[in-house]
C-alpha cells in the first residue's frame, strides 16, 4: 500500500496525528521538556490501566456494542481480592480467582441479557453498573464494616500484577503491552477478527453467514468485565488496598480513548493499534498538562476539543478511504 | 429449450401468518441453466415467498423438492448448506470491510496451524477479485478496497460471484436492479447471465418487466399471494405482462376509466390531500 | 381482506400497549414495598417530600432528555452544565455583586449556549451525539473548573440570594417540600403540550421514528434538534440555578450523577433508546419510581448502598417488561386482522 492508502484505510492514521498534534501543542503552548515528560512514568501507567480496559470495550464496540457496567466491575475486582485475601486472610490465588470470576460471571450476565432480549446494551449495562455499584459497597461494608480495605500481598504477586519495574512504571504496563499485542493479532490476522467486524456491519448477514454471533457477543462481555476486574484486582495489590470508588472516570475516559483511536461507534470499524494510540493520546492530555504550565484545570477542556476534532478527522479519512480508488490502469 | 434438470421445485406451498394468509397454493419449478423471473406488485407476497425458499420461515402447507426429494428448511442454514443463496438488494456485503474479507466472511482461508491460524489475506484478496473479474467487473482489481467505495451495480456482483464460487446451485435475487441506474443494471443483467451459463438456476425478483423479459427463460407473475400466471419465454408479449401484474385489469381499459372520469368532474376543484 | 373493527370498545390490549402500563405498575410495586418497610413515616409527609425533592430534580431534566431520545438523541452534557450554571451565576452575582437576576439570566444563558452548540454539532456533522454530548460535557466541565479558579481562586463560590428570589426558587414549603417540586410540575405540563398535544410532539416522534423521513415530510429536522438541545441545556441550567438558590454555593463538581440517573427515569418510564416511542406521563412516573427507591430506602432500615441494586434491578425489570408489553402488543395487533 502506498503511504496515502495506508493514512487512508488505517482507523489508526488519525490517531497517530492527534497523539503528535497533542504533544506539539504542550511543547509550544506549554512549554513541556520532551526529556521530563517522555521520562516520566505518571502518564504511562494511567495508560496502561485505562488501556487494559479500553481494549476488549473497544472489541465490544467494533461488534455493535456497549458495556458501561466496567465502572463498577473494576472497584468490584480491587474489593473482591482485597476482602478475600486481605480480610478473610485467604491465599492470595483465592481472592485473583474471585475477582476474575466476579468478571465472568457479570459479564456472562451482561451478555445473556443482551443477545436475548431486544433491550440495547447500552440500557443493560447501565443496570448491571448500578446494581454492582450498590454490591460492591453493600457488600464492603456488610462484610468488612469499611469502605476500604487493606491487603498484603505476598512478593510473586506483587512482582507480577502490582510490582514496579524500569523506575517507577507499574507492572500493569507491561500487562498492557501485552494485552493489545494479543488482542492486535487475534483482531487483524486470525478470522475471529473478521467475524468481529462483520457483526458489527452487518449482524444479521454475519448469522446468515455461519458466524455464531450470540456466543461472540457473550464471550466478548466476559472479556470485558474480567479485564477490568483485572484491573481493579492489580491496582489493589499494587497500592496494599481497594477502595470502592474510582471506576466512574473510565467509562468516559475509555469512550473517548476508543473514539479517538478511530473506533466507529456504530461498529464495524477500528483497529487495536488505533485504541492503543488513542489511549495513548488521553493519557497524554489528561497528565501530561502537569509537565506544562498551563493550568491543569484546564485539561477537561483540552480533551474535549481534542475528542471532537480527532473523530471530525476520523470520519474525514473514512469517508476518503470509501471513496479512494487508485486511478491504475483499466 | 429442452427439459434440463429441476434443481427446485415448490409444490402446493401455502403460508399464513396467524389469521392472515399470504401465500395460496404455489407450485413452481426452477431448473439448472435458467432464469425464473418472478413478477409482481408490492404485497403479492414476492418477499415471503423467496424467505420460504431460502429457509427463513418454514410453510404452513405444501412440500419443497430439491433434485426431486423432498427436504426441509428449518433455519437459513439449512438452505444455504443445499447451495440456495439469497443476494438482497441492500446488505450482506458490509461497506466497511475490504472486498477480500467481505468475500470470504465466515469463511475466511487461513494460514499457518493450531491456535496461530492467520488469515490468509493474500489469498482471499487474490481468489475475491478472480471471481468477480471472472464474471466481467474489470474495475475491481484490489482486494484491499472498502466495498462501500464500490459502485451498487459492483456490490450487486461482488454478492453474486462470492454465492457462485462459494458452490451455490439455485440463486436467488432480490431485486437486484431496482436501486441501480441504467448502465449499472445492465451490468448485473449480463452477470445474471453468466450465471445461468454456468448452470445455477436463478430466480429473478422484480417488479420491471422490462429488465425481467432481457434475462428470462420462464415467468411467474404473483398477485396477492398466488400465482396468477406461468409462463416461457415468448408467450406473452410486454404488454400483457404489464396488464397481469397490474391485476388483470388491461391498461388501456384503466386509461379509458380515468378519463372518463376526470372529464365528468370538469370544472370541480380538485382537492388534494 | 382486512378486517377494519370500526367500533371503538375498550379493551384491556389497548390499555397494556400504552407505554405507561408498565411504569405504572412498577411504581405501585416498588412504592408499596417502601410502604411497608418503612410504615407510616415514608407513606406520611416526610417521606413524600424527601422522595418528591429528589424526583422534581431530576424530573426536570429527564424531561428534555426523554423527548431527546425519543428523537433519536442522547444529552451526556447536562452532567456538566448544571455546575457551569450554577457557577455563572454565583459569580456574575455572589463575586461580582451584580443583581441576581441578571446572575439567574446569564446561568440560563449557558445552557441554551451549550444546548445551541450541542444541537449544531449533531446535525451539521455525522458525529453521533453520544461522542459530541461527551465531548461537550468534557469541554464545560474544564472551562467551569478553569475559570471559577481563575475569576473567583476557588472550586466553590457562595451566593446570597434577595428574598423573593429564595421564595421562588430556593425555599422549602412547609420546610420540607422544595419550590421545585411545582417547577417540576409546570415544566412537565408544558412537555406534555409540547409532545402530546401541539403538533411539534408528532415531529419528535418522526425524527426519532425515521430522521431522513421526517425530513422528507417537510419537518426541519435541524431546526427542532437543535431546539430540543437547548431546552435540555436549558432545564439543566435551571437545574443548577436551583441547586445554588437552595444550597447557597456553587459547586464545581456537582452534576455527574444526573446524568445516568436522567437517563434511568427516562428508560424505566417507557422511552426507547432507540427512539420513536414514549411519553411525559411515562417519564414522570418513571422519574418518581427511581426517587422513590432512592429515598426509601432510607426509610426501611436496609443497607442503603442496597437501593442502588434495587435500582439496577430495576432498571432491567423495567426494560425487560417494556420489551415484553411491546411484543405483546405487536401480536394482538396483528391477530386482529391487520395484514403487512
Amino acid at each position: 500500500m502506498s503511504a496515502k492508502e495506508f493514512l487512508l484505510r488505517r482507523p489508526e492514521a488519525a490517531s497517530i496525528i492527534s497523539l503528535f498534534g497533542i504533544v506539539a501543542f504542550y511543547v509550544i503552548f506549554g512549554g513541556v521538556n520532551l526529556s521530563n515528560l517522555f521520562g516520566a512514568a505518571s502518564w504511562v501507567n494511567f495508560a496502561a490501566n485505562l488501556g487494559i480496559v479500553a481494549i476488549p470495550l473497544g472489541l465490544l464496540m467494533i461488534s455493535g456494542e456497549l458495556d458501561i457496567s466496567i465502572g463498577a466491575m473494576i472497584p468490584a475486582g480491587s474489593m473482591t481480592v482485597a476482602i478475600l485475601s486481605g480480610y478473610y486472610e485467604l491465599p492470595i490465588v483465592v481472592g485473583m480467582l474471585g475477582a476474575i470470576g466476579l468478571g465472568l460471571v457479570v459479564g456472562l450476565v451482561n451478555g445473556i441479557l443482551t443477545v436475548r432480549t431486544s433491550v440495547p446494551s447500552l440500557i443493560i449495562t447501565l443496570g448491571t453498573l448500578v446494581a454492582m455499584q450498590g454490591v460492591v459497597l453493600a457488600g464492603a461494608k456488610l462484610l468488612t464494616g469499611a469502605a476500604s480495605v487493606p491487603l498484603t500481598a505476598p512478593d510473586w504477586a506483587k512482582m507480577l500484577f502490582g510490582g514496579l519495574v524500569g523506575g517507577s512504571y507499574q507492572t500493569v504496563v507491561l500487562w498492557w503491552v501485552a494485552f493489545a499485542i494479543v488482542f492486535g493479532f487475534v483482531v487483524h490476522r486470525t478470522r475471529y477478527g473478521n467475524w468481529l467486524f462483520a457483526m458489527g456491519g452487518d449482524r444479521v448477514s454475519a448469522r446468515n453467514a455461519g458466524i455464531p454471533v450470540d456466543r461472540m457477543t457473550i464471550l466478548l462481555f466476559m472479556v470485558s468485565s474480567v479485564s477490568a476486574a483485572f484491573v481493579g484486582m492489580c491496582g489493589a495489590i499494587q497500592f496494599n488496598s481497594a477502595q470502592v470508588s474510582g471506576g466512574m472516570g473510565y467509562i468516559f475516559n475509555a469512550i473517548v480513548s476508543l473514539v479517538v483511536g478511530g473506533t466507529l461507534l456504530t461498529g464495524g470499524f477500528g483497529s487495536v493499534a488505533g485504541i492503543f494510540f488513542g489511549t495513548l493520546t488521553f493519557a497524554i492530555v489528561s497528565q501530561g498538562i502537569y509537565f506544562t504550565q498551563i493550568d491543569r484545570n484546564w485539561s477537561s477542556l483540552i480533551i474535549g476539543v481534542t475528542l471532537l476534532v480527532a473523530v471530525a478527522m476520523n470520519g474525514w479519512f473514512r469517508n476518503l478511504a470509501m471513496s479512494y480508488a487508485p486511478r491504475k490502469k483499466a | 429449450m429442452s427439459e434440463k434438470n429441476v434443481v427446485l421445485e415448490l409444490k402446493n406451498v401455502n403460508k399464513s401468518f396467524g389469521p392472515i394468509d399470504v401465500l395460496h397454493d404455489i407450485s413452481l419449478k426452477v431448473r439448472a441453466g435458467e432464469v425464473l423471473c418472478l413478477l409482481g406488485d408490492n404485497g403479492a407476497g414476492k418477499s415471503t415467498l423467496i424467505k420460504i425458499m431460502a429457509g427463513v420461515f418454514v410453510p404452513t402447507s405444501g412440500e419443497i423438492r430439491m433434485d426431486d426429494k423432498p427436504v426441509q428448511f428449518k433455519r437459513p442454514k439449512d438452505a444455504a448448506d443445499r447451495g440456495i443463496a439469497t443476494v438482497h438488494q441492500f446488505g450482506g456485503t458490509f461497506p466497511l470491510m475490504s472486498v477480500g474479507r467481505s468475500f470470504f466472511v465466515g469463511v475466511e482461508p487461513t494460514k499457518g496451524w493450531g491456535p496461530f491460524k492467520v488469515f490468509d489475506r493474500k489469498t482471499a484478496n487474490e481468489i475475491a477479485v478472480k471471481a468477480v473479474q471472472s464474471f466481467g467487473i474489470t474495475r475491481i482489481d484490489d482486494g484491499d478496497r472498502l466495498v462501500g467505495g464500490l459502485s451498487g451495480g459492483e456490490r450487486q456482483s461482488l454478492a453474486i460471484a462470492r454465492a457462485v464460487h462459494f458452490g451455490a446451485r439455485v440463486l436467488i435475487l432480490d431485486e437486484p436492479t431496482a436501486a441501480l441506474g441504467v448502465k449499472q443494471a445492465s451490468h448485473v443483467l449480463r452477470i445474471v447471465n453468466e450465471a445461468k451459463r454456468r448452470g445455477l438456476a436463478v430466480i429473478f425478483i422484480t417488479h420491471q418487466v422490462m429488465h425481467a423479459m432481457a434475462v428470462g427463460d420462464h415467468f411467474a407473475v404473483l398477485i396477492r399471494g398466488a400465482v396468477a400466471a406461468d409462463f416461457k419465454k415468448g408467450e406473452k408479449t410486454r404488454e400483457e405482462i404489464t396488464d397481469l401484474m397490474a391485476g388483470g385489469e388491461s391498461m388501456a381499459d384503466l386509461e379509458a376509466s380515468i378519463e372518463s372520469s376526470l372529464a365528468s368532474h370538469e370544472g370541480e376543484s380538485t382537492a388534494t390531500v | 381482506m382486512s378486517n377494519i373493527s370500526s367500533s371503538p370498545r375498550f379493551s384491556l390490549g389497548s390499555l397494556v400497549r400504552r407505554p405507561e402500563s408498565g411504569s405504572l405498575v412498577g411504581l405501585v410495586v416498588v412504592y408499596t414495598f417502601f410502604a411497608v418497610l418503612g410504615g407510616a413515616v415514608f407513606v406520611g409527609a416526610p417521606g413524600w417530600s424527601s422522595w418528591l425533592n429528589i424526583a422534581a430534580e431530576v424530573g426536570i431534566i429527564a424531561l428534555p432528555v426523554g423527548l431527546l431520545m425519543i428523537a433519536g438523541e442522547l444529552d451526556i452534557s447536562v452532567g456538566s452544565v448544571i455546575p457551569a450554571s450554577s457557577m455563572m451565576a454565583a459569580v456574575v452575582s455572589g463575586f461580582f455583586g451584580l443583581p441576581v437576576p441578571i446572575g439567574i439570566m446569564s446561568g440560563l444563558a449557558v445552557g441554551l449556549l451549550v444546548g445551541f452548540i450541542n444541537g449544531v454539532l449533531v446535525t451539521r456533522t455525522s458525529i453521533p451525539s453520544l461522542i459530541v454530548t461527551i465531548g461537550t460535557m468534557f469541554g464545560v466541565m474544564g472551562l467551569t473548573l478553569g475559570l471559577a479558579v481563575a475569576i473567583a481562586g476557588s472550586t466553590s463560590v457562595f451566593l446570597v440570594p434577595d428574598p423573593f428570589t429564595k421564595l421562588v426558587l430556593g425555599t422549602f414549603v412547609a420546610g420540607m417540600f422544595n419550590v421545585s417540586i411545582f417547577w417540576w410540575g409546570a415544566f412537565a405540563l408544558v412537555v406534555f403540550f409540547l409532545l402530546h398535544i401541539s403538533p411539534v410532539g408528532n415531529w419528535i416522534f418522526a425524527l426519532g421514528g425515521d430522521r431522513q423521513s421526517a425530513r422528507n415530510a417537510g419537518i426541519p429536522t435541524g431546526f427542532l434538534t437543535v431546539a430540543l438541545y437547548m431546552l435540555s441545556g436549558l432545564a439543566a441550567a435551571f437545574v443548577g440555578i436551583i441547586q445554588l438558590m437552595t444550597y447557597q454555593s456553587a459547586q464545581v463538581a456537582a452534576g455527574q450523577s444526573f446524568i445516568f440517573n436522567s437517563i434511568m427515569c427516562v428508560v424505566i418510564g417507557g422511552v426507547l433508546l432507540t427512539g420513536g416511542s414514549g411519553s411525559v406521563i411515562g417519564i414522570v412516573i418513571g422519574t418518581a419510581t427511581f426517587a422513590v427507591v432512592n429515598q426509601g430506602i432510607f426509610f426501611s432500615g436496609l443497607d442503603p448502598n442496597i437501593g442502588s441494586v434495587i435500582i439496577g434491578a430495576l432498571l432491567l425489570a423495567a426494560v425487560l417488561s417494556n420489551d415484553g408489553f411491546r411484543a405483546l402488543a405487536l401480536k394482538y395487533a396483528r391477530g386482529k386482522g391487520s395484514a403487512s
